[in-house]
């Protein structure tokens, strides 16, 4: 398992960067994992997405999808692919610290 | 007297009343089906109803003719679900209870989630083929269709048998080049995926068969609207594509009554364990096929080989004893490639589909991602092998746990 640091904390990453413990996420790492995919200022629409996304990962334990981040938090889609350009669902979950988002068979 | 409800009788509901009729004590449980519908639709053939290789009839059964005798079936709508109260409320005000409960209430297609979707060009030239209404449409229009461009595309994921996409496409390849307008007509394939399919070397070897076919993949497009009125669908990043005739994959999702009894997630797919099939925040629910929110293909075949393992977990809940963890998100699909071939594909949670043979070892017949005329044969005939043993719950020659004998690691 390959490891980085990140706001001066060793953590654990898997193969694409991704972490593996959400746990060890806090929000000082997210500019620097913002800016490895190419995003280099987190706004505060940024910042409502990714709060939105950690606390409804730690009530249901899964990273929301980009439906329920429309239904639930309220962000509208196309709001998503503004910020997050290429992958929404994936890039908001690597700057939030939530591992890979598993996509469907 | 204690009752098993199944909430619906489609696949998965109709085997499973199947298997547990003739062995529930008929004095202690009464099975009850419940299903508002009466036409027993066989899915996997509406892939073929557009090519004029199947019409209505081939694929419609009434579904009583499957139902055991001794299951009492209701047909009414269900309003709502109270799973903490154990009893579901009938459209009429007429409220039954349960002891356990499966349910198998499926998925299905929602074009009005898209804008512009349902509007002017629905089956005029933007059909689905997952309905019979839409594969019967798009069969009227390609009978006199002259050529164009043909779009086929993916709303979002997860839909209902991740191939039929793909074999839509081959098959129109087929069917064009015998129509002799082959040349008139550019093929894309657009996919919200980053290729032709979710896992890596399946997804190589497919995207392999676009190419030869001369088919245009257009990954990882996520449709945000479509322009009817101009014939364009848009993705979220504003991305264009122009279309003479639309073939959509909508959007999918559970039933409403999951949705109305708040018991799913966002589109309305019942959260539950991969492993045993039991509601993960109801123990005397059990979940199966389309309605799940597991990481398996939602298919037939999935549902077949969860029949099984659920059987055993019944059975195991009537009896007080601890569920197996046996489910391992086998899937098995045949992929018609058209010019009379076929590609098969066997995986689970966690082996993709790899080359070999199947069901024999060494043996096959049929091919494991290869294309060969047999797996073509095998694919007609399992419209046979469905009415007449699968929905019965009869015994296949195949195992619910997929198995590594006869698969070559790549």
């Amino acid at each position: 398992m390959a490891e980085k640091t990140l706001a001066g904390k060793t953590v654990q990453v898997d193969d694409e960067g991704f972490l593996v413990n959400p746990d060890d996420w806090t929000e000082d790492m997210a500019p620097e994992l913002a800016k490895e995919i190419g995003i280099d200022e987190l706004t505060d629409k940024h910042w409502e997405v990714i709060r939105f996304m950690r606390k409804d990962f730690a009530e249901k334990g899964q990273i929301p999808s980009i439906r329920r981040m429309k239904n639930a938090g309220g962000i509208p889609t196309k709001d998503l692919y503004a910020m997050f350009p290429e992958g929404p669902a994936k890039k908001a979950a690597y700057i939030a610290g939530l591992g890979k988002p598993h996509g469907c068979v | 007297m204690k009752r098993l409800l199944i909430l619906g009788g489609g696949t998965a509901g109709t085997m499973m009343a199947n298997k547990l009729a003739p062995v529930l004590e008929e004095n202690e449980w009464q099975i009850t089906l419940v299903d508002e519908y009466e036409t027993h639709y066989y899915q996997p053939g509406f892939l073929f109803i557009p090519f004029g290789i199947y019409n209505k009839n081939d694929v419609i059964k009434p579904k009583r003719d499957f139902y055991p005798s001794n299951v009492e079936v209701i047909m009414e709508q269900v309003e709502v679900i109270k799973p903490k109260e154990n009893q579901i409320v009938m459209k009429s005000g007429k409220v039954i209870g349960y002891d356990l409960m499966i349910i198998a209430t499926g998925s299905k297609v929602h074009p009005e989630e898209t804008e512009g979707l349902k509007e002017d060009g629905w089956y005029k030239n933007i059909f689905d083929f997952y309905t019979i209404e839409g594969a019967v449409a798009l069969r009227n229009f390609l009978k006199y269709w002259e050529g164009g461009k043909m779009v086929l595309n993916i709303i979002e994921m997860p839909i209902k048998c991740p191939v039929a996409p793909l074999e839509f496409v081959f098959l129109a390849d087929w069917w064009f080049t015998e129509q002799g307008i082959r040349d008139k007509v550019d093929i894309k394939y657009v996919t919200p995926l980053p290729g032709a399919f979710t896992k890596p070397i399946a997804a190589k070897f497919l995207g392999q068969f676009l190419e030869k076919k001369n088919i245009q993949i257009v990954p990882e497009f996520s449709t945000g609207r479509v322009d009817s009125e101009n014939n364009k669908i848009i993705s979220w990043d504003e991305r264009e594509i122009d279309y003479d005739l639309l073939v959509t994959i909508p959007t999918n999702m559970g039933s409403e009554v999951i949705a109305r009894s708040g018991m799913g997630d966002d589109l309305n797919f019942i959260p539950t364990d991969p492993h045993t099939l039991q509601s993960k925040d109801y123990e005397n629910i059990f979940v199966i096929g389309d309605a799940t929110d597991l990481p398996s293909s939602k298919a037939g075949s999935v549902a077949h080989f969860e029949a099984d393992v659920l059987y055993e977990n019944i059975l195991r809940a009537v009896d007080g004893r601890p569920l197996k963890s046996a489910f391992d998100g086998h899937a098995n699909c045949f992929i018609e490639s058209g010019f009379n071939k076929g590609i098969l594909i066997d995986f689970n949670y966690d082996v993709e589909p790899l080359p070999g043979k199947f069901p024999l070892p060494g043996v096959g017949p049929f091919s494991l991602l290869e294309e060969t005329r047999m797996n073509h044969w095998g694919k007609m005939t399992f419209r046979w092998v469905y009415w007449n043993l699968l929905l019965k719950g009869a015994e296949l020659p195949i195992e619910a746990q997929m198995t590594m004998a006869g698969k070559k690691r790549q």
